[in-house]
């Protein structure tokens, strides 16, 4: 099992050692530089290119780069206020994550719910109702639904917030202010999340309630609760967490049109503004930094993939 | 095996709901189960052998329900009761073994937890006297180092074995009726064996009374007492093993009996022709006439009754009729019948 996750780890630093460097190479392809400003003159522009190194050839710059990222330091952006890049992502992350766990925790929740409902109450109005609300919910983009809430909910009936509030003792905003003014946002992202879940849920469950280990259990004389908690559940589960990974990465960097109706400072803003104005270290930044997000999340589904299901478990151990 | 009654079958009537229409999956049946006895119920694919049997575990499909009959256990009709009532008749008065021992146990839960999880449903006993229980049925069924093994999952068993856990959990409340669908069907040969003796052995031990499920011939005549013939839904003759297999009277139970090789068999096997009836729309009179060679006209518009053949002896075939003419049947049931005057 040690030896499982030490090789899974270096493979993590393998992978992100390639992004960076194919992200590092292709951002000097685009078109433009940073300080494609009308407004600097060609001296000033000189003067910065030198000043950040960058007319150093790029096989020198890229070994520069690599040697301060070892040591810790990502650059700074170059139209931030030559703010480091780390700090930079720093302060977004919070703001993504509050919103995408809130996200991620309301709709798996509610979908594995409602997924299992429709499943043990198969061909009730449950399943129709839970059937409607997946094609509803994989069908309507995210923004129609942001837009549609900001109208009706707030505007119309008055309740919750237009805009997101980040915590800020400064304006009196408290935790829980924050997290109210979240509800709107993360309820957008997490219809998707509902729907995807509850429609993977439903499949599995009522899989495995046609299996014959669970006639057997049946047979044993349990009752359909607890054949239901002790033996279909945990089950069906499994393959439900394979698609909960790539979600969660999905959710945690960010979603651009609900930073963008909520007023929501999150990574994906930095992300989009940094792309336009060739701010190279930042793209770079948030690029590796949405890779590690990527291959940790994977390598976590995967160990917890072990512990519910015994037959990976020792699979893993004996490799 | 004596006359006292475990369980009665009477008229039982299972239908299933489809686009199509109902299936009459099983059409009025009735039999006996006494005390100690194994009773095998043999027939093709579809004769509703299984239909049967999971009716009266009470574990119909969704789509399944009881049209008629009864199936009275004890002071219940299974047919009637409600499913909360039957949770403590199940795995505890009346168990099951089922065909398919890869897929019939809980991927996720450890064998020990899936044994003791029945003896603590049935049972007013601690933890660990489950554990202990458990252990002791591990050991019963031939598996070495039980505790070893309560801690394994089902992957790490063998067919054979996991078929042997599936006994263990079937018999660790000690039923009084045990249902064996096609327990050795999906084993191998080899272990086909291991797995009946363990059965016969067991059921000895325990005193239950066995419902054995099969298509296989062979296998009826290494374990039942006595035998039901099912073809479309009906049972269309039932006696003692030896009148079954020696002087058997209907026409299907001679193309069954005719298709299975002996040692005398010498040239190709008999195969019945045709295929079963569509229980869509169950044919008129004899279901079995339309496949038949020694089909009459009443076979295609009434269906016959049960004709007494000895006392435990009945056989559902206008032939037996008084006034029906005399057919020899096939060779080889001939040969059977000389064999029987010889012993």
């Amino acid at each position: 099992m040690l030896r499982y996750v030490v090789e899974r780890l270096f493979l993590i630093f393998l992978t992100l050692f390639v992004v960076l460097t194919i992200n590092f190479f292709l951002l000097r392809l685009m078109p433009g530089t940073p300080f494609d400003n009308p407004k600097i003159t060609p001296a000033q522009k000189e003067l910065m290119v030198r000043k950040y190194g960058l007319d150093d050839p790029v096989g020198v710059q890229y070994l520069r780069y690599l040697n301060d990222v070892l040591h810790g330091d990502f650059g700074v952006s170059f139209r931030l206020q030559d703010q480091p890049v780390t700090k930079l992502i720093a302060m977004r992350l919070p703001h993504t994550v509050q919103i995408g766990s809130m996200a991620l925790v309301f709709g798996v929740v509610v979908g594995i719910l409602l997924g299992a409902l429709a499943a043990i109450y198969r061909g009730s109005f449950w399943d129709g109702f839970v059937t409607i609300l997946a094609v509803i919910g994989v069908s309507i983009p995210s923004m129609v639904l942001a837009a549609l809430l900001q109208h009706y909910v707030v505007a119309e009936w008055g309740m919750f917030t237009y805009l997101y509030n980040p915590i800020d003792a400064t304006r009196g905003i408290s935790v829980w202010d924050s997290l109210y003014s979240s509800i709107l946002p993360a309820f957008s992202l997490s219809l998707y999340v509902i729907s995807a879940t509850m429609r993977y849920m439903r499949s599995e469950l009522v899989e495995v309630l046609n299996s014959d280990y669970i006639l057997l259990a049946r047979a044993k004389g349990l009752n359909k609760t607890q054949v239901i908690m002790r033996h279909a559940l945990r089950n069906a589960l499994i393959p439900v967490i394979t698609i909960v990974g790539p979600m969660t990465i999905g959710l945690l960097t960010g979603s651009l049109v609900i930073e963008m109706f909520y007023g929501v400072p999150g990574l994906s803003r930095l992300l989009l503004n940094a792309t336009s104005q060739n701010d190279y270290f930042l793209i770079l930044g948030v690029n590796v930094f949405y890779s590690f997000l990527f291959v940790t999340v994977i390598l976590i589904i995967d160990l917890l993939y072990g512990v519910i299901d015994p037959r990976i478990r020792l699979r893993g151990g004996k490799s | 095996m004596n006359n006292n009654k475990v369980l009665e079958v009477k008229d039982l009537e299972v239908n299933f709901r489809t686009y199509a229409g109902d299936v009459q999956a099983v059409r009025g049946i009735s039999f006996d189960l006494y005390e100690g006895e194994t009773l095998a119920i043999v027939g093709e694919s579809g004769s509703g052998k299984s239909v049967t049997v999971k009716a009266i575990m009470g574990l119909l499909a969704s789509n399944g329900y009881y049209a008629g009959g009864e199936i009275n256990y004890e002071d219940i009709n299974i047919a009637k009761t409600k499913e909360k009532d039957l949770h403590s008749v199940r795995g505890n008065q009346i168990a099951m073994v089922f065909q398919d021992p890869m897929t019939s146990l809980d991927p996720t839960m450890t064998i020990g937890k899936q044994i003791m999880e029945v003896i603590l449903l049935h049972q007013n006993v601690s933890k660990s006297e489950a554990y202990q229980k458990a252990v002791k049925l591990i050991e019963l069924v031939g598996i070495s180092s039980p505790e070893d093994r309560m801690k394994q999952y089902p992957h790490q068993f063998s067919g054979g074995m996991r078929q042997r856990i599936v006994i263990a959990i079937a018999l660790a409340c000690e039923p009084k009726i045990l249902i064996a669908d096609e327990p050795t069907t999906a084993l191998d040969v080899t272990i086909q064996a291991q797995i009946l003796d363990l059965m016969k052995d067991l059921q000895q031990k325990i005193g239950a009374s066995v419902i054995f499920i099969t298509h296989d011939l062979g296998v009826v005549a290494n374990v039942a007492d006595r035998v039901a013939v099912m073809y479309a839904g009906r049972i269309v003759e039932i006696g003692t093993a030896d009148e079954i297999f020696y002087d058997p009277q209907h026409p299907y139970t001679w193309g069954l009996i005719g298709s299975m090789p002996d040692l005398d068999t010498d040239g190709d096997l008999y195969a019945i022709p045709g295929t079963p009836p569509n229980l869509l729309r169950p044919p008129k009179g004899d279901a079995f006439a339309i496949r038949s060679e020694f089909a009459m006209q009443i076979d295609f518009e009434e269906q016959p009754p049960f004709f007494k053949v000895s006392e435990t002896h009945q056989a559902a075939t206008w032939l037996l009729h008084e006034d029906a003419p005399k057919v020899t049947p096939p060779a080889v049931i001939g040969k059977r019948r000389e064999r029987l005057k010889e012993v």
